[in-house]
């Protein structure tokens, strides 16, 4: 029971697996390159598909591992590889001998910027989905006029399903996340109309199309099928938006007070810059590559090495807690072998 | 107006300019208009698409993109047989909301 169990990686999938390792008698420790704990989803404001306040699923996941060792602001200098077991060198200065490794460093959100004829950063009007996530949060972004928008366009697929983009995959919660984003504006402006300009409506979750007829039954919320092709800005600041509404073959256009685009997961460069130092493959998609994408997601292939939670791809918060406890459960069983 | 990628500028939809009164008043009367998802099953069942071009699908497109004109000419070949309704899997019930488009749409509608 005394054997080191390294987790890099303080998200969800970090959170929960330390958890569960402290409940089978272990004492994980966190490596947490930021100042919190919680990743991406402490910067979410309520998770769909019941729309539970991300806060309390981060708090209950951090009562849970306090008793683990954790630093926080701490990054990985290098790895040395030994005859069985692996030398970790942190920037705080200390060093760790350990035999498991559980790599949790999850993803990053697409830099929209990139997509330069969307105009992130470059014309005011136009935010992502993170940004918006912060609103809910803070009520603060100076973007988003609160008494009187009339028109909100959510952009579907941004950096995701775009080989121009290098990421050719679909992102796979962006959709529910804009459906929810788009109810959520519709409960605080219900004058205001809201547009999603989708290529496919990827409801493929518990409850998720629920939400969809939901947002199209309760809220009004209009869906067009055709992918945004350009975005300007005219002299009033708002922005012009121009697609082709495929469904009636024609091209359509529209002027926003807000322009909320999807960007969507990618993988962590952080990510790779561990996989480099412990030689782990990347996949064909960029994320981390499993020993097998079926049966053996949470295993990498090299013994003691696993994973959990979005750094092989892009998860829900469920399915990322479900990797962590495999994970933990993994690991104890591992554990026993070596003994 | 410059469209930018102009084919025949009067096809182009721009929907800042579309008159939503109408089509509100008919979700008033028919509230599941909002709930299609346009997968087009009404439109392949409809004995009347093959040789007219009915489709219940355009029709509700047609109205929220402010197209009345199309939307009239296309329900004047429906026989209101109601094989739409049966299909239709968001159970929307087409063929009252067929009659409900006539009623509101008639005055100026020709
Ligand atoms: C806009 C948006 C909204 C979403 N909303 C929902 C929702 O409502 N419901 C839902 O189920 N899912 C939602 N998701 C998905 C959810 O965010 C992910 O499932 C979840 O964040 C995955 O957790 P994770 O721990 O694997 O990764 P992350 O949240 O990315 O956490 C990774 C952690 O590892 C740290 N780290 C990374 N690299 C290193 C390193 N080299 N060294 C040390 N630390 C490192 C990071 O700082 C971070 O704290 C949403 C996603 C997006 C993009
Ligand atoms: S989930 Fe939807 S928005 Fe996101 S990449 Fe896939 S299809 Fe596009
Ligand atoms: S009711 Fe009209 S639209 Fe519906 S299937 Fe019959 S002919 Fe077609
Ligand atoms: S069958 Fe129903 S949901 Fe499908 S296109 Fe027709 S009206 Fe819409």
């Amino acid at each position: 029971m005394k054997e080191n169990i390294v987790i890099i990686g303080g998200g969800i999938a970090g959170l929960e697996a330390a958890g569960q390792l402290l409940g089978l008698g272990y004492k994980p420790i966190i490596i947490e390159k930021s100042d919190r704990l919680g990743g991406h989803v402490a910067d979410w404001n309520c998770l769909f598909p019941d729309m539970t306040p991300a806060k309390d699923v981060v708090g209950r996941l951090i009562a849970g591992a306090t008793e683990a060792n954790i630093f926080l602001n701490t990054e990985i200098s290098f790895v040395n590889k030994l005859k069985d077991s692996y030398n970790i060198m942190l920037s705080n200065g200390i060093s760790i001998i350990t035999k498991i490794i559980l790599v949790t460093t999850g993803f990053s959100v697409f830099d929209a910027s990139k997509k330069e004829e969307y105009g992130y950063g470059v014309y005011d009007q136009v935010i992502t989905n993170r940004d918006l996530e912060h609103w809910f949060n803070t009520g603060n972004d100076r973007r988003i006029d609160d008494c009187g928008m009339n028109a909100v366009g959510f952009v579907h697929c941004v950096g995701s399903r775009d080989e121009k983009a290098k990421n050719p995959q679909c992102s796979k919660v962006c959709c529910i996340t804009a459906v929810k984003q788009a109810i959520e504006l519709k409960q605080k402006f219900p004058e205001t109309m809201v547009y999603c300009f989708y290529m496919d409506l990827r409801m493929f979750g518990k409850k998720y199309e629920d939400f969809y007829i939901g947002a199209q039954r309760d809220y009004g919320i209009r869906f067009i099928r055709g992918r945004v092709s350009e975005v300007s800005e005219n002299i009033d600041g708002r922005v012009i938006v121009k697609a082709e509404d495929t469904l009636s073959g024609k091209p359509v256009k529209v002027t926003l007070d807000l322009l909320v685009l999807m960007a969507g997961m990618v993988c962590n460069p952080d990510s790779t810059k561990v996989a480099n130092m412990i030689s782990l493959p990347i996949d064909s998609d960029g994320f981390l590559k499993s020993r097998d994408n079926v049966a053996d997601i949470i295993d990498s292939p090299k013994d003691g090495i696993f994973y959990a939670g979005a750094c092989t791809g892009p998860k829900t918060v469920p399915e990322t807690l479900a990797e962590a406890r495999a994970a933990a459960l993994k690991i104890h069983l591992y554990n026993k072998t070596m003994q | 107006m410059d469209f930018g990628f102009k084919i025949s500028p009067s096809s182009a939809i721009n929907l800042d300019n579309v008159d939503t009164v109408k089509f509100e008043q008919l979700h008033d009367m028919e509230p599941d208009v909002y709930k299609c998802m346009a997968c087009g099953s009404c439109t392949s069942t409809c004995p009347a698409n093959r040789f007219s071009g009915m489709s219940m699908r355009k029709v509700i497109l047609a109205l929220q993109r402010g197209k009345e004109k199309d939307v009239v000419s296309m329900m004047r070949n429906c026989m209101l047989c109601g094989k739409c309704t049966m299909v239709c899997p968001r159970g929307i019930n087409t063929r009252h909301l067929i009659l409900s488009i006539c009623r509101i749409y008639r005055e100026d509608g020709k």
